[in-house]
């Protein structure tokens, strides 16, 4: 446990956190890792865990039948992987691929829900820290329905 | 090249052209027969007329160390430049030029440098990596920005990869969205910055591309510390004469084609991202 918490410390998503909120965390917590093309997880399943990347690179994707599957998005060492653990109905939205090895911490989400719904301090600290993320990539979102390069 | 009557065009040869995207090409001019070339410093501009159909204005994408060939990459969106498509090898074109403003290089020497472009806005900028090619020692750390809409709009594509490999720069390619090959960067080109590398208080920034790009990577760049009177932008507008008569091309109180098209930012900071202009 104090081992994992070591390791959940590095990561920037989790920069000075308390040490309490931290021991919540960590019970929730497990090392992963995936094999270059293997699919953290699939549009349409249930959100059951997000991700913080310590190695290798994951593609986000959408399947388009004619067109095949579309990179929509790249995330990368440091980065967090998914949100659709934090609202219902807990579906992703798409699909998260391996490019090359991933080495990942894990986090069960119905364990962090169960925690953040008694402790609401802690609930409040991690929406703290994803609400930036979500803008960000709201953000990138809006620039890419732009279609800036095309043809004007 | 310096012409009695501004506005009158001088004919040269086309030289090559080359097919870069589904839209997008690229006219090698022949311009060996003018005495010393033509002379031109990166992030000018030249009037290209397309005889009997018009002129446009295009920046110069070569080599500046290369007197003999001047090199414009096109899209092909209006009568003109769609009449410049149409050109082989051989056929004639009118230049008048270069005009315009440049990019401070001779700023830039011994200090860090942040290239950023999008789309064909890595047009303008060719020349200044060719310079930096050739005196790589005389700069500090240079980085290299580029987003396009996907791997296929991808322009200079072959070039990025030798630039890269040249070593001496950081080139990073992203793409709005790729298909499942696509092993490079995905998402808009300010998402790079986060990933660049440079001593914010002695770098110099240059940006080449649409305008809402430009807006939001300014924001990256002064973000990462970098300041406002070292972020330089070209700019694009209408132009018509290039030498500030017609003043189709203003902007506020500047003549794009006079004045920039290269601007430090302060300069048009009171006039970017009004609405009207």
């Amino acid at each position: 446990m104090e081992d994992l918490k070591h390791i959940i410390l590095e990561h920037p998503f989790f920069a000075g956190m308390d040490d309490e909120h931290m021991d919540l965390v960590a019970g929730c917590a497990r090392n992963m890792r995936f094999r270059d093309g293997e699919f953290l997880f699939r549009e349409g399943e249930e959100a059951d865990t997000f991700y913080c990347l310590r190695t290798g690179e994951v593609a986000l994707e959408i399947h388009s039948p004619h067109q095949g599957a579309i990179q929509i998005a790249r995330r990368r060492a440091g980065d967090v992987v998914g949100w659709s653990w934090i609202v219902a109905p807990y579906r992703w939205y798409c699909d998260a691929r391996a490019i090359g090895e991933v080495r990942a911490l894990g986090f069960d989400a119905v364990c962090l829900r169960n925690k953040w719904e008694t402790d609401k301090v802690f609930g409040f600290e991690m929406y703290r820290r994803f609400v930036p993320l979500m803008l960000a990539s709201l953000q990138a979102t809006r620039m890419q329905m732009l279609d800036v390069y095309g043809r004007r | 090249m310096a012409a009695a009557d501004p506005l009158r065009p001088l004919p040269v040869p086309v030289r090559a052209v080359r097919r870069e995207l589904e839209d997008v090409f690229t006219l090698d001019l022949d311009v060996s027969a003018i005495p010393g070339g033509i002379a031109f410093s990166p992030g000018q501009f030249m009037m290209l007329y397309a005889f009997g159909v018009g002129e446009a204005p295009i920046s110069i994408s070569g080599d500046p160390h290369d007197g003999q060939t001047l090199v414009h990459t096109i899209r092909a969106v209006g009568g003109v430049t769609r009449a410049l498509w149409e050109l082989q090898p051989g056929d004639v074109v009118g230049l008048r030029g270069p005009y315009g403003s440049a990019w401070p290089l001779e700023a830039a020497r011994g200090r860090d440098l942040v290239i950023v472009a999008g789309g064909i806005g890595l047009a303008p900028l060719r020349p200044v990596i060719c310079h930096l090619l050739r005196q790589r020692g005389d700069y500090g750390r240079v980085e290299i920005c580029y987003g396009a809409r996907s791997p296929g709009d991808i322009l200079y594509e072959a070039e990025l990869r030798r630039w890269r490999e040249a070593g001496g720069m950081e080139v990073r390619v992203t793409v709005d969205h790729g298909g499942r090959g696509w092993r490079g960067d995905v998402g808009v080109v300010t998402d790079l910055l986060a990933r660049v590398r440079c001593n914010p208080a002695n770098t110099l920034a240059f940006v080449c591309g649409p305008e809402v790009m430009m807006r939001f990577t300014l924001r990256g760049l002064r973000g990462l510390g970098v300041a406002g009177d070292a972020i330089h932008l070209s700019m694009e507008r209408n132009m018509h004469c290039a030498v500030g008569f017609c003043g189709h091309c203003q902007l506020g109180p500047l003549f794009i084609c006079k004045d920039g098209p290269v601007f430090p930012w302060p300069r048009i900071a009171p006039f970017f991202g009004i609405r009207e202009l």
